[in-house]
């Protein structure tokens, strides 16, 4: 790790073709940002994305990156982590793929809590096909797929979370650059799974969940009274679907990253040139 | 045919038929004699029929035959589920003192033994140890020396404290003394013990010990039949060599999981069988095209669907071959015994990282279940070589950038093979993708790109054909007319099976193929055979129509579907029976 890292070092040379005004360009941003500002490089940065619009993010960033299949990002991650656990681990996804067809992993990631951030761009609907409802999209949220709407409740990520023992729940506005940056900060600097739900708003297929609908329903924790460390205000929080909140509502400050209880502490990239020393014990158990 | 005896213990699922079999052949194998087992169990906890056979001789035994000599019989319907099995000079063994077992009818004009194992067992401190009453019984049978018996039951009791092991010596002295003095007779068997150093193991341990061996630190699995006990061998040992197993939610987070690892410097592997492989295929062609060295593991049983978790078969060729959407790069590697389990799946670790790409490891249940003895040189871990590819580190990585520093992990290179960095190495930092990429791992569908990397990726294979040795094992008579051709587990059946038809006068060559792909050009042998006959566990033939693909001529099949291995003297029958017949496909009737 370097100290001289600015955060234009994670920035790839590729240009996003993400729609103008996306709110995935200030997401990755604050990622950027957050990762630099918590001293990582590059080289020791790993970062994993699914499918979708959110899954290009690994290829406007400049680190160590894998962009693999729909919804099975964090398994990836979480794989990354505990075979090298020297790395800082992001993984990067949207509401379909970590909400839908990644949802089984998600709380099984949440459950074992490796030490990582998971950042969802949240735009309520499915963009790169082109228009969607998505899990988190409002019951009677219209698309082509959906003439009636969903009919059915948007899914509660963060009660999700909460029920499967989560360490860290925080939710942010990609278009506040700056608390945005400071609550993925937080994330990665949490000793376990960060998990961020980030307002990333669809400029192109959503116009609903907006810009300006998310600037005048958004409260944020840090100007009430709310304290992170309780769970029983964070459910409460959680519980109250008609508001968006802004920022940490709810860390464990005791929580032990999994790969640390297991005894991981260094890379399994080193490996002997030929079979371990004393692998003839293996053998010899089978008389 | 070896001076081999055959054993079996059988009764109902959770009466602990497993361990007293598995103490019976650490005995035996102790004792100096070789011992193949094999197992009969139903996909339930408990109840229903299971059973532990045990073949043994002082000679090598590769297979499993069609004769039961000595049978402990717990249940009434053990007997008749091996029936066929028995003869007239088979002892059946059995509580003649349980209210179920009053009307036995013994088989075949076979000696039957009613000995009270529960009362006899409850004498030594405790019912539960009727099992060990038996074995005591079979000990005098078959002039096992029973001290044999002890240090297997140290082994399996030891950790329940010293009380409960003298006990289980107890226990099985009184069997033994009770066939003794109740049955004043002597049989025709014995059992020869020897000098020699065994070590007694099966196909997924073998797995799993090459695994570790290889350098392999993590594994990710989810529990199926009959690919568990990879995981279960795995789970506490890796860790001594600073690795892990995980269990994870679902097969597509195992594979996933065990992707991540891998891109992060680990040997890694994951686990399955048929079921789980469907549920893994959406990862193969990510793994091939980002480049990513992995070993999936397809310990297969047979199907379709859930088909029939606890039985053989050899359907998921054509799945390990072809599954997945698009064109996949891979190597496919199926050892045919026991011991070949371990070595090849070191084997499939070196490829993998030397080719960075997916490596199925194809084995079967028969093999999985099955415990053989070795000499312990059999897995002489000296002999273990480690060969992880293109590494470069941070003293090689300036050869690997471009003008603008960045680093080509997708290097076109000639051979096919792009340089690997490992996460952490200075000037590394790249990026990778399911998506047709550049050689920096940028997306792109610029179309000579797209040409460049797809035929890059496949001339890994075409490297590999040149640099490796994908040969097959040869056994026989190398110039006679019949030329048999197996893959898997059928190697040790058709072994044997070789020696019985000579026993006839038939000559036959028997080619035993490890690697399905690449794998052995095969056109000179089947050009110089009258007769070409491929052997396999499986209803449509599909080792035969790749052989049929490769050599562009018709061969003739043997196919058994029924859920059971291949016995060495059925094998020789329907072998015989092909060489006899003019034409036909030669199916092997369900049982």
């Amino acid at each position: 790790m370097s100290s001289d890292v600015r955060f234009t070092d994670f920035k790839s040379d590729k240009q996003p073709t993400w729609c103008p005004g996306c709110g995935d360009f200030g997401t990755m941003n604050g990622m950027m940002k957050a990762l630099a500002e918590t001293g990582n490089d590059p080289d020791n940065t790993f970062v994993v994305a699914g499918i979708g619009c959110s899954g290009k993010i690994g290829t406007y960033m400049h680190s160590y990156a894998l962009h693999g299949v729909h919804g099975r990002a964090l398994p990836v991650g979480i794989g990354v982590k505990m075979a090298n656990p020297n790395l800082e681990v992001m993984v990067a996804g949207g509401d379909g793929d970590g909400y839908s067809i990644g949802a089984g992993h998600f709380i099984h990631a949440v459950r074992r809590n490796v030490d990582m951030s998971y950042v969802v761009m949240d735009n309520r609907i499915y963009g790169l096909t082109k228009g969607q409802a998505s899990p988190t999209s409002r019951e009677d949220f219209e698309t082509g797929t959906t003439p009636d709407g969903p009919k059915q409740p948007p899914v509660n990520p963060k009660a999700l979370a909460l029920s499967a023992g989560a360490t860290f729940i925080a939710q942010s506005f990609s278009s506040d650059a700056q608390r945005h940056a400071e609550i993925i900060q937080q994330a990665i600097e949490h000793d376990g799974f960060g998990f961020v739900n980030v307002y990333s708003p669809c400029v192109t297929f959503n116009d609903v969940d907006t810009y300006d609908y998310f600037r005048d329903a958004i409260v944020d924790l840090d100007e009430t009274d709310h304290d992170p460390n309780n769970r029983d205000q964070a459910k409460d929080k959680i519980l109250e679907s008609d508001k968006e909140y802004m920022g940490v509502l709810y860390q464990n400050e005791d929580s032990v990253p999994f790969e640390q209880r297991e005894g991981i502490d260094s890379s399994m990239a080193e490996i002997p040139d030929g079979a371990p020393e004393g692998a003839m014990d293996l053998v010899r158990e089978f008389y | 045919m070896p001076e081999d005896l055959n054993w079996a213990i059988g009764g109902e699922a959770g009466d602990g038929i497993d361990s007293t079999g598995k103490i019976f052949a650490q005995a035996l194998s102790r004792a100096g004699r070789h011992v193949f087992t094999s197992k009969d169990f139903a996909s339930r906890i408990r109840g229903g029929y299971t059973a532990y056979k045990v073949r043994t001789s002082v000679d090598r035994v590769e297979s499993v035959v069609d004769r039961l000599d000595i049978l402990i019989a717990l249940t009434e319907r053990t007997i008749h589920e091996n029936e066929d099995e028995l003869h007239e000079d088979s002892v059946i063994i059995y509580d003649g003192e349980r209210s179920t077992m009053q009307d036995v009818e013994v088989p075949h004009g076979a000696t039957a033994l009613e000995v009270p194992l529960k009362r006899l067992a409850e004498d030594a401190g405790g019912a539960i140890m009727l099992n060990v009453v038996a074995l005591g019984a079979a000990c005098e049978v078959t002039s096992f020396p029973i001290e044999n018996l002890d240090e297997s039951l140290q082994k399996r009791f030891g950790d329940k404290g010293e009380a409960i092991v003298e006990n289980n010596k107890q226990a099985a002295r009184m069997g033994q003394e009770y066939v003794q003095e109740e049955y004043d007779q002597s049989f025709d068997y014995s059992m020869e013990t020897t000098d020699a150093d065994y070590v007694l193991l099966n196909g997924d341990e073998a797995i799993g010990m090459g695994a570790i061996a290889a350098g392999c630190r993590f594994y990710s699995g989810y529990p199926i039949t009959p690919a568990t006990d990879v995981m279960e061998y795995m789970t506490g040992r890796v860790d001594q060599y600073g690795g892990k197993v995980v269990q994870a939610e679902d097969e597509l987070s195992a594979i996933n999981m065990a992707l991540g690892a891998a891109r992060a410097g680990a040997r890694a592997m994951t686990a399955t069988s048929g079921p789980g492989i469907d549920l893994m295929t959406e990862t193969f062609g990510l793994v091939a095209t980002s480049e990513t060295p992995l070993v999936i593991c397809d310990v297969m049983r047979s199907g379709p669907s859930t088909g029939m978790p606890t039985k053989q078969e050899q359907g998921d060729l054509n799945m390990t071959l072809y599954g997945g959407h698009g064109e996949i790069p891979r190597f496919v590697v199926a050892p045919t015994t026991v011991s070949e389990c371990f070595w090849k799946t070191v084997e499939a670790f070196n490829l993998a990282e030397k080719y960075q790409t997916p490596v199925f490891l194809v084995s079967d249940l028969a093999m999985a279940v099955t415990e053989q003895t070795f000499s312990p040189e059999t897995f002489d871990m000296d002999e273990v070589e480690i060969d992880r590819g293109k590494v470069v580190d941070e003293d090689e990585i300036d050869a690997w950038l471009d003008e603008q520093g960045r680093f080509q992990a997708h290097f076109p290179a000639a051979d096919g093979v792009s340089p690997r960095a490992f996460p952490g190495t200075a000037d590394g930092a790249h990026m990778t993708t399911g998506l047709e990429h550049d050689e920096l791992g940028r997306r792109t569908e610029d179309t000579d790109v797209r040409i460049e990397q797809v035929d890059k990726r496949q001339r890994k294979v075409e490297t590999a054909r040149e640099q490796e040795n994908f040969d097959y094992r040869e056994f026989g008579d190398p110039d006679a007319d019949t030329l048999v051709l197996s893959w898997g587990s059928n190697e040790g059946a058709m072994r044997e099976g070789l020696e019985l038809l000579d026993e006839e006068g038939y000559d036959v060559r028997f080619v035993s193929v490890p690697y399905i792909f690449p794998r052995p050009d095969l056109t000179d042998e089947v050009a110089a055979a009258e007769k070409v006959i491929v052997v396999e566990c499986n209803a449509t033939g599909q080792f035969a129509d790749i052989v049929e693909h490769d050599v562009l001529e018709r061969v003739e099949r043997i196919n058994k579907y029924n859920g059971v291995r291949f016995k060495a003297d059925e094998l020789a029958t329907e072998v015989k029976q092909t060489i006899d017949s003019d034409s036909g496909t030669q199916e092997v009737e369900a049982e």
